[in-house]
């Protein structure tokens, strides 16, 4: 089978039940065996507003949402005059004609009227008339693509039948019926179809995908305070506390999630939170506090527009300085950007790990476009059992031969931590700077030496941390005309933007950053010598990683391309930066944002 | 400042609880609340290791270190949501909060209404000095109006909390008021109040001579009165008794509510034990469970 590669758009008004829409779409999909990976460009509206949902579809696996639209789904007026210039030649574009007194003009396209009214005239209960209107539509599409109407009506049972009776699930068949025939006999498919290949694949988003990793590292407490676009992460928890037994917590503010967060972690508990920019600048201080008393925790901030209240439903890489800088004075700590959905999953067991291990903050840099992007996997290749190791923990009283010193002074710097509750190791930890037994060396005892003990005690850590973490990937041939540089969640566009650029004859390779901090600036200038014309691609406007890359390892850059109009990047404007660059028009690129919502 | 853990033999007393000296002030009111603390602890006669003192920053909140049992010295004003998550991962811990007045009442106001509100099963013991000491005596949000201090050189203009009313109607369960200088009632309170299932507080008034003078316990023995026939679990009667002040200032239990559940008993996921003693991860067919939603 040629690879498929089909992109199919969803416009309509927030509300209008949009994100159903898509993800009965990603589910039929995934059970063709296809693979998605989708967008939604929404804004912070519960009703009123605009919504478009972007759905890439394709035989192989996909980790950007596409340059091109085929198919355009409109389920509202304001969607119809929208979008229609945004189909690629020779697509087609689905609307509600009762919507429209004048048939919209594009000769180059697919026009599919469907009268909805006409096929809506049998249902009696208007609401349920109006809600039927995106099954109808997307049974169109199914026809188009030629894919089976069964699917969606085994979806339609499963989500509607138990929840809100036969009824509505007839009324729901009736408009697809119709849909899906009328389709059949006015409009023509597409010269390709869906394909059925296996395995049959499963369907996550960003946020989901590491509340789930972290169920599997084994967190037992979970705190949040609602921010969009982290709130996922806490839905998935909330929803499945009690089945898996974790403790979620909503708390007043995220002062109170990173501090609860901590305590539960020193009682014993693997502990995350997740939030966005400005409640991780509420967690700021007691980042540090965590450092301070040597207790592991995972933080993770899922990177909306900035600064200040900035773009609630827009994506950015801003927050880069806001982890490196975050809490006064000098701390270990590890920060790490996913770079896909399912990475994510991966990356939470993994940070635990070294959490525990070293006993100190992680942080994890997600964003939008990660957190709330969908993406299919083959379930068979998900790993519900990581390594859990919780490091040096005294979680019981065995012999002892000496005095228990919580934070005695080691080569590795790592002090093995009991637990309150185990018989013969009280102890207290502060944020105050302290002693090897806990002690405050910041007051009346303030004492240089001790000071300088228990600081480079605590930044030994640092050098077992970088030992753990792995370079940056290096994807593509050596000998690169031009390399792309990018860190976190920008991987998978890049990624075709490479081979796009491959293609088209200019020699490109990629360099993918995902353990951001620590960075062993060896290992990482090894890897930088073999870049070409190097070009870092980041979601932002000053260039953080950068500047971040210059200031570890005195790497400077060739050229930028950089993008913070709140809008993800797709493949082209990424290559076409490179092309600008490559002829030295400029040293950075600011790529255009054609589809506006 | 080693503070060496020795097997307590017998059943403990105070002195089994007695870590480093304190450095406090000499005469300070918070030396009463804490040796009623340690009294309180060895009266509850279980293991050091079994309790957890945690507190945030300031004077008051340096006494962790001066009591022998698990402590947590935390953040200014973050005392409380620190000791809910300790107690959410292990409720088996008998988890006391102590510290000040601007601790609790200023920077750490947002948590200290939810905290109640929720009934996390905690005793808090706030001394209440009405001054900001170890910044060397500014105002506190307990300040009477009037007084000068370091921040309000021409008199406070604000009105002071009232802590003791604020918990009744914020949802604690057992509320009271205490004098530092009254060591008895202060640590029935507390022996109380660690056996009480939910949010106990207990506003206790501890004087600081280095910014009120030696003339500041006159002041108090002058205002404090011990709260008479009246019913603790009527929450009307105890808001009436909590917000007389000045020279009508009442000391004792004004409420206490022995049917609410605290939120570690609401909370299904505990019934498989403490959550920091339960097994991590998730089985395969959980997993599969999972899976089989997303397809």
């Amino acid at each position: 089978m040629a690879k498929y590669d089909f992109v199919v758009a969803v416009g309509g008004a927030p509300g209008q039940g949009i994100e159903t829409l898509g993800k009965s779409l990603g589910q039929i999909c995934a059970r063709y065996g296809l693979y998605v990976y989708t967008y939604s460009a929404y804004q912070s509206l519960i009703r009123g507003g605009h919504t478009f949902l972007t759905i890439r579809i394709s035989s192989e696996p996909v980790a950007n949402h596409g340059d091109e639209i085929d198919l355009i789904i409109a389920l509202d007026k304001n969607s119809i005059e929208k979008h229609l210039p945004n189909v690629r030649p020779g697509g087609a574009f689905i609307y509600n004609s009762d919507d429209v007194k004048q048939a919209p003009e594009r000769d180059d396209i697919q026009l599919c009227p469907i009268p909805y009214k006409k096929f809506s005239s049998g249902i009696e209960d208007r609401k349920l008339q109006r809600t039927c209107l995106n099954t109808c539509l997307l049974s169109v599409a199914l026809n188009l693509v030629g894919a089976d109407l069964n699917l969606l009506k085994d979806i339609i049972i499963g989500a509607l039948l138990k929840r809100k009776g036969q009824e509505v699930v007839d009324a729901n068949f009736s408009v697809a019926d119709a849909g899906f025939d009328h389709a059949a006999e006015n409009f023509t498919k597409f010269d390709t179809a869906f394909e059925k290949q296996e395995p049959a694949l499963a369907f996550v988003d960003g946020n989901s995908a590491m509340a789930m990793g972290g169920a599997a590292a084994g967190v037992k407490f979970y705190a949040a305070y609602p921010m969009s676009p982290s709130t996922g992460v806490l839905h998935w928890m909330a929803a499945n506390a009690r089945n898996l037994n974790i403790m979620v917590r909503q708390c007043e503010d995220e002062i109170s999630v990173i501090n609860m967060v901590i305590g539960a972690a020193h009682a014993g508990c693997r502990a995350m939170c997740a939030t966005s920019g400005g409640g991780f600048a509420l967690m700021s201080e007691a980042i540090g506090s965590a450092a301070m008393m040597e207790i592991p925790i995972v933080v993770i901030n899922v990177q909306r527009g900035g600064p200040s209240t900035g773009l609630p439903t827009k994506t950015e890489q801003g927050d880069l300085w806001q982890l490196l800088g975050a809490s006064q004075g000098d701390f270990p700590k590890i920060i790490v950007a996913p770079t896909s959905i399912m990475d994510g999953f991966d990356t939470i067991p993994e940070l635990f790990n070294l959490v525990d291990k070293y006993q100190c903050p992680g942080m994890v840099l997600s964003d939008l476009t990660l957190s709330m992007g969908f993406a299919t996997f083959d379930p068979d290749t998900i790993n519900w059992q990581p390594e859990i190791d919780r490091g040096e923990m005294i979680t019981e009283l065995g012999p002892m031969e000496e005095e228990y010193l919580r934070y005695q002074i080691t080569d590795s710097g790592i002090s093995p931590r009991a637990i309150p509750g185990v018989p013969g190791h009280v102890h207290v930890v502060a944020t105050d700077d302290h002693d090897e037994d806990g002690g405050l060396i910041s007051d009346e005892y303030t004492n240089p030496h001790k000071r300088r003990d228990i600081m480079e005690k605590r930044q030994r850590k640092m050098e077992g941390i970088v030992k753990h973490l792995p370079p940056p990937t290096f994807e593509g041939p050596e000998d690169a005309d031009v390399t792309l540089i990018g860190w976190g969640s920008t991987h998978g566009v890049i990624s075709e933007a490479v081979q796009m650029l491959n293609d088209d004859g200019i020699v490109t390779n990629h360099i993918h950053f995902k353990w951001l901090y620590p960075i062993d600036e060896d290992v990482v200038n090894e890897v930088l010598a073999n870049s070409g014309r190097s070009i870092i691609v980041e979601c932002n406007y000053t260039g953080q990683f950068a500047r971040f890359l210059r200031g570890e390892t005195g790497f400077n850059a060739d050229g930028h391309i950089r993008k913070y109009d709140g809008e993800p990047f797709m493949p082209h404007h990424i290559a076409d930066g490179a092309r600008e660059l490559l002829i030295g028009k400029t040293e950075l690129y600011v790529p255009y944002q054609e589809i506006v919502v | 400042m080693a503070k060496k853990e020795r097997p307590i033999k017998g059943a403990p007393t105070a002195k089994d609880y007695r870590s480093v000296n304190p450095d406090w002030c000499p005469g300070c009111g918070d030396f009463g609340v804490l040796a009623a603390l340690q009294t309180a602890y060895a009266e509850l006669g279980r293991g050091s290791h079994d309790h957890l003192t945690v507190s945030g920053i300031g004077c008051s909140s340096n006494l962790p270190g001066f009591v022998r049992t698990y402590g947590m010295h935390t953040l200014h004003g973050r005392s409380l949501a620190v000791a809910t998550g300790a107690k959410m991962a292990n409720h088996e811990l008998n988890v006391v909060v102590t510290g000040g007045d601007g601790d609790g009442y200023g920077i750490g106001g947002n948590h200290f209404i939810h905290t109640m509100r929720k009934n996390v099963d905690l005793l808090y013991i706030v001394m209440n000095n009405e001054t900001y000491g170890l910044t060397v005596g500014q105002a506190s949000p307990t300040t009477v109006v009037g007084e000068t201090s370091k921040s309000t050189p021409f008199g406070n203009i604000e009105t002071p909390l009232n802590p003791v009313a604020m918990a009744i109607v914020a949802g604690a369960t057992y509320v009271a008021r205490a004098y530092s200088s009254e060591r008895k009632q202060l640590t029935e309170l507390m022996i109380n109040g660690m056996h009480h299932k939910g949010f106990a507080f207990i506003d206790v008034i501890s004087p600081c001579i280095t910014w009120k003078g030696d003339e500041i316990f006159d002041y108090w023995k002058e205002r404090v009165n011990f709260l008479e026939n009246h019913d603790t679990s009527d929450k009307a009667a105890a808001l009436e008794q909590a917000v007389k002040t000045g020279h009508d200032t009442q000391l004792g239990l004004f409420y206490h509510d022995t049917s609410s559940q605290s939120l570690d008993q609401m909370e299904p996921v505990l019934e498989a034990g403490p959550m920091a003693h339960q097994s991590l991860g998730i089985t395969p067919e959980q997993g599969s469970a999972i899976i089989k939603r997303m397809m």
